[in-house]
């Protein structure tokens, strides 16, 4: 703690810690001891009878048996979907398809406390954001898309759209409902029926809405939900009947896809990996801009593919924002998600904590300064404290690799032009962001920065009317807003 | 080196008549070269090939570019992006508006180039003056498509949020075959009016009208490395084209599927934007249209907050 001479008041730790614990209760849902595919309406068996454990990552205990699909099942599914497309879905109306998709939308607002309690126990994230951002964002998606079903000619001046069939949907454990929101909203809105694939890690909030989708009568087929690792995923990917892949994951795997689909007619969305710079002038109101990078790097324990992972600080107020980042980093609550004060629930799985303690690893061998809250953290599950390093190189892997942690680099610059720079060089362009009072400082950067969002004076902010999506290897296509339509759509 | 056309050379390359008597005037034959940051330097590779009509006369050597001539380029067209994709939209739309100028004072040359190269004369006059039409079409969209496919968007926190086009980056073209000019101009024209730069693969079978337009854009106030031009085989190029590290996107026209698939693959090393135009009509209204400049764009999206003060409503 480098904290020798200051003068200004400090924060009390050991009693701003001290919250009775709160937490929400679990008897809001039940969880099954076995959960089936969602293939044409019903839930079936998986055809090798195999499944897989789901654990609750916060505790270590099992919380379920997930039907694993093998090729077989991934074929049911995408003829189921085919089938649903040639048959019901395609012929429909826009507005009665738009009336389905509203349904959903409010059945999961009916449901969101249960939902939420289910992602937080099957994901390790804090129930406050399950409760107030995952859940209602994922409803807000279903809503915002079911208005564009029978609007879509609006919004391609002189041309048609047209659907382009059976979409298959891959989607990460970071955001495990609000992702499929994000996936299957657009797709049904546009006139396309779906095959999903939860993460293996995650699959819980996935099945959930599958109950959601048939107690919504929705025609059976046009949402499908498959289950598995890997595996299933490249089957589905690799289906000579799917026309459309949507991605959200590792640029490694999303690079992997999109050779697996070259020279076949399949279209791709590919949402991946970032390193997001975050920036601080010395103009920049820094109490603000400090709880902006905290929210921006810590945010779901870090597992947030627009991460504001690399901080940027204008030399002249480095220590101080170092000081106050320091000071606040000792406020942040980690532990149980289920607690309704905790800021930082659990590590989503054993591998990423793994991956994570790597970096951490790497970085001290590199040289750069490492420093972590000395908050307690429970002694079962998988936890990581916040972590910050300094004296961090340009080139160090641990500012030039997706983490996908809790952890914050931090590095100086003195000018613009500099700082624009060195923020465009990665090879990754999902999100960035800026601090400072001056408007004009603001468009200059939101105009040079080469990434997708820019969030300027904010940070981590979502809605279904706001597109996202990377430049460069950050992937391809916009999901949310007039923009997310494209993707799933012909123009002619 | 222009002195290898001799016996088989038909109209193009004629220098003596049948007695093999010089003309009065010996003709001043063009070398054809290739374009790379605003200079047309030889290949550095020193190889050739010959462009050859129907009749098996020889029109000229043309460089067969290199690996190293691809990569020369694709630095003049990352050094060139920063300030074309941030020239005023306007400003781009009077450069191209200039290229059409251009290439309307000197028509007649590409007409008879494009018959040289077995086009028929009112098929090369139709070209030619597509293409100008075409060069003027997107000239005019420079400074309109933004306000088409830009978005206001309603967020429900108290932000203000907009979505706007931005050019992708550094592009690389493998321009058509047939139609080597207007097909060139209608890639090139769609990918530079959205504040790209680019590197096109001019027609193996038909280059002269690409090495022209290259002197063409020399003089019409497009900056060097904006557009780069090579020549030679697309077998040799189309590898690098497509996995080049620095590049952001590729543009293939007709090249059938197995080159597609090719191009896709070795674009995933750093998920490069592939986009495919298979026979696309480039006579035709279908050739143009603001969806082609969307085809090499990004959306971004930025967010500021909104004071919301006492939440007080607007007065009048």
């Amino acid at each position: 703690m480098a904290t020798k001479k200051n003068n200004t008041l400090k924060l009390k730790f050991e009693s701003a810690r001290s919250y009775a614990p709160a937490p929400e209760s679990r008897s809001a849902a039940t969880i099954n001891e076995r959960y089936e595919l969602f293939i044409n309406g019903k839930f079936d068996k998986p055809q090798g009878k195999k499944y897989f454990d789901s654990i609750n990552p916060a505790t270590e205990e099992k919380l379920s048996s997930i039907a694993e699909a093998g090729a077989a099942d991934v074929d049911r599914a995408v003829k189921a979907a085919r089938n649903a497309y040639d048959t019901t879905w395609k012929k429909m109306p826009g507005k009665e398809r738009g009336k389905y998709i509203f349904r959903i939308a409010r059945m999961m607002q009916e449901r969101a406390r249960e939902l939420a309690v289910v992602e937080t126990l099957d994901g390790g994230k804090p129930i406050r954001e399950s409760r107030d951002f995952d859940v209602p964002t994922a409803a807000n998606h279903f809503f915002y898309y079911a208005g564009w079903a029978d609007k879509l000619e609006y919004a391609f001046p002189a041309k048609k759209p047209q659907s382009l069939g059976v979409a298959g949907q891959i989607v990460p454990w970071n955001f495990p409902l609000l992702m499929a929101a994000w996936k299957i909203a657009p797709a049904l809105a546009t006139g396309n029926t779906v095959v999903l694939k939860p993460a293996e890690n995650t699959s819980l909030t996935a099945l959930r809405l599958a109950e959601i989708i048939q107690e919504a009568d929705l025609p059976p087929g046009v949402v499908n939900i498959i289950t598995g690792a890997g595996a299933t995923g490249a089957a589905l990917v690799n289906h000579p009947d799917v026309n459309k892949i949507a991605f959200t994951g590792s640029t490694e795997v999303g690079k992997i896809i999109a050779r697996s689909i070259a020279g076949t007619n399949k279209k791709a969305t590919l949402e991946l990996g970032g390193k997001a710079a975050n920036i601080i002038f010395d103009d920049a109101p820094l109490d603000q801009a400090v709880e902006g990078v905290v929210n921006g790097i810590f945010f779901n324990q870090g597992h947030v593919c627009c991460a504001g992972s690399r901080l940027y600080v204008q030399e002249s107020v480095y220590k101080e924002v170092l000081r106050k980042l320091k000071d606040r980093l000792e406020t942040l609550i980690v532990g149980d998600p289920m607690d309704k004060n905790t800021d930082i629930g659990a590590i989503n799985s054993k591998e990423q904590l793994n991956n994570i303690n790597k970096y951490l690893k790497i970085g001290q061998q590199e040289g750069a300064e490492m420093y972590q809250s000395s908050v307690p953290i429970p002694a079962k599950g998988f936890y990581c404290r916040p972590t910050i390093f300094t004296n961090v190189a340009q080139s160090s892997r641990i500012s030039q690799e997706e983490i996908f942690g809790p952890v914050l680099t931090i590095q100086t610059f003195r000018t613009e032009d500099e700082v624009i720079e060195k923020a465009n060089n990665s090879p990754y362009g999902l999100s960035a962001g800026v601090w400072t009072d001056k408007g004009s400082k603001i468009f200059n950067l939101t105009t040079k920065l080469r990434a997708g969002v820019v969030w300027a004076n904010t940070y981590n902010q979502f809605d279904p009317a706001s597109p996202f999506g990377g430049y460069k290897e950050s992937g391809y296509g916009r999901e949310g807003g007039l923009h997310g339509l494209a993707p799933y759509l012909n123009l002619s | 080196m222009a002195t290898a056309a001799k016996k088989n050379s038909v109209k193009p390359l004629a220098r003596q008549d049948e007695n093999g008597i010089p003309p009065k005037r010996l003709e001043v034959l063009k070398t054809y070269k290739i374009y790379i940051g605003g200079k047309f330097p030889r290949t550095e590779s020193g190889r050739y090939y010959k462009a050859i009509n129907k009749d098996g006369g020889v029109l000229a050597n043309l460089c067969l570019s290199s690996r190293k001539d691809f990569r020369d380029a694709v630095i003049a067209s990352r050094t060139a992006f920063g300030d074309w994709s941030t020239r005023a939209a306007f400003n781009r739309g009077q450069v191209l508006y200039r290229i059409a100028e251009m290439l309307e004072s000197r028509k007649a040359q590409f007409i008879h180039e494009l018959i040289l190269q077995d086009i028929p004369a009112s098929a090369a006059e139709t070209e030619v003056l597509l293409s100008i039409d075409r060069l003027i079409y997107y000239a005019g969209w420079c400074d309109k498509f933004q306000q088409i496919f830009s978005t206001v968007n309603p967020v429900a926190s108290s932000h203000f949020n907009f979505s706007v086009p931005e050019p992708t980056g550094v592009v690389s073209i493998i321009a058509p075959e047939e139609n080597s000019l207007l097909g060139l101009v209608s890639a090139m024209s769609a990918a530079i009016a959205g504040g790209n730069t680019c590197i096109i693969l001019a027609s193996y079978s038909k280059p002269l009208c690409a090495v022209s337009l290259a002197e063409v854009l020399n003089s019409s106030d497009v900056p060097g490395g904006v557009v780069n031009v090579l020549t030679g085989k697309a077998s040799d190029l189309i590898p690098y084209f497509a996995d080049h590290m620095d590049v952001n996107a590729i543009v293939i026209c007709d090249r059938g599927a197995d080159v597609t698939r090719l191009v896709q693959e070795k674009a995933a090393i750093n998920l490069k934007r592939v986009t495919i135009y298979d026979q696309i009509n480039w006579l035709s209204d279908d050739g143009q249209s603001p969806y082609f400049i969307m085809d090499l764009q990004e959306v971004k999206t930025t967010w500021h907050p909104i004071e919301n003060i006492g939440g007080s409503a607007p007065g009048y």
